[in-house]
């Protein structure tokens, strides 16, 4: 018999946020901001080294984060640092079993309204995220004015 | 992905009231198939047709050759469970008018084995429950022990009854982000069960359970999104479950 297909649904699927709700694009939004975090600690790496090189060398790579292409990405991480904290906080108190509902009989027709006013769906949990990525654009926009203005 | 279009009106009588809907179905077969295609069928259709209804009527007048598993058409047996128009769902749960869409796209369940069109293999998610223990561990019995029953009150079957709904139809692993990756991952429909009886208060075999699901394909790679608890179709919440569970192995329960 030829092997069967596994059909799973790989990368792709992991990273799709837009079929499960607001939890997924957390779920989403968390690995994103953590692969954008982990990109710059390692071009931070790479800048700071440059100070092996001499002061020459240094004020050249420094001059990199003075261009507007260097803010931007510097806000950028910004907003990633505050979600994937802000998020990161959620999801360990919630892997602790706080803040994730309280077991209850389920009621036909079985929707998802239970689940989101006492199960893990719950609204402490939705506000919680909203609340992380509001932070997070708060936090970019005072960081755009320090690094943009005069 | 080839579509093969099969655009013939069904030559049966259908109500005067219906409307019609193109329903794609996807076509794979193992022993034949490299990859899976789309047929597309025009499917008559009420306001109370289900999704599972409209592939009977493909099966019935316009290719009886579509495989798809079903039962009990009630959302009891777990056993129609599909992708549909990209929603993990039970296609006997799933009237076509909440879709509000006249065109209806059926898959197989992602992460499980393709065995033939909409049918999935169930083989690892059984296996994988069977491991969690899913029975009452002890010692005595009803029969041994001093009394005849083993009484619990409403606050104790409360704690695990949501959990006892689930169907075991795959849907909740079908939709977990981890088990699209992971090949080994034990998936919340596991973990929701090792809960279930970790939690029963005549259950003496906790340790044994969270002994099982300590392990690096454990429940330590759940990331709580969530999405299998979206997705159930009998209210019962694996992230819930996992999360309560993980709770045991780090110390916050006893």
């Amino acid at each position: 018999m030829a092997e069967r297909m596994s059909n799973r649904e790989g990368l792709r699927g992991m990273a799709n946020p837009s079929r499960y709700g607001l939890e997924r694009v957390a779920y989403w939004l968390q690995r994103l901001s953590g692969l954008g975090l982990l990109a710059y600690l390692i071009g931070h790496i790479y800048e700071t080294s440059s100070i092996v090189n001499g002061k020459v060398a240094w004020d050249k790579m420094l001059e990199l984060t003075q261009t507007t292409q260097g803010h931007l990405i510097l806000t950028l991480v910004i907003g990633m640092c505050v979600f994937h904290t802000a998020n990161g906080i959620r999801v360990m108190l919630g892997h602790g079993g706080v803040g994730v509902g309280k077991p209850g009989q389920p009621e036909y027709p079985y929707d998802k309204s239970q689940r989101s006013a006492t199960g893990s769906l719950n609204y402490k949990q939705r506000l919680c995220i909203w609340v992380s990525i509001a932070l997070a654009a708060l936090a970019m926009m005072y960081g755009m004015a320090v690094l943009f203005g005069d | 992905m080839a579509v093969e279009t099969i655009s013939k009106t069904p030559e049966v009588s259908v109500p005067v009231s219906s409307d019609f809907i193109i329903l794609r179905i996807s076509r794979f077969n193992s022993e034949t198939d490299s990859s899976p295609t789309f047929a597309e069928f025009k499917v008559p259709v009420q306001k109370w047709t289900t999704v599972l209804e409209a592939i009977l009527f493909v099966k019935q007048n316009l290719d009886h050759s579509v495989a798809v598993r079903y039962s009990c058409r009630q959302a009891s047996c777990g056993s129609c469970g599909m992708q549909i128009n990209g929603k993990p769902s039970l296609a006997c749960y799933t009237k076509i008018s909440e879709l509000n869409s006249n065109i209806v796209t059926v898959e197989p369940m992602h992460n499980f084995p393709i065995i033939r069109d909409l049918a999935v293999d169930f083989k690892q998610m059984f296996a994988t429950h069977k491991k969690m223990k899913p029975y009452i561990i002890r010692k005595d019995s009803e029969i041994t022990s001093g009394t005849k029953e083993f009484l619990q009150t409403p606050e104790d079957v409360e704690k695990y009854l949501q959990f006892s709904y689930c169907i075991k139809c795959g849907l909740c692993n079908s939709s977990c982000p981890t088990m699209a990756t992971d090949t080994s991952f034990i998936g919340p429909q596991g973990l929701a069960q090792a809960y279930r009886y970790v939690v029963d208060n005549r259950d003496d075999g906790k340790k044994e359970r969270l002994k099982i699901i300590d392990q690096s394909h454990g429940i330590w790679r759940c990331h709580f999104a969530g999405s299998c608890s979206h997705v159930c179709p009998k209210g019962v919440d694996p992230a819930m479950a996992i999360q309560l569970l993980r709770g045991y192995l780090l110390g916050f329960r006893k």
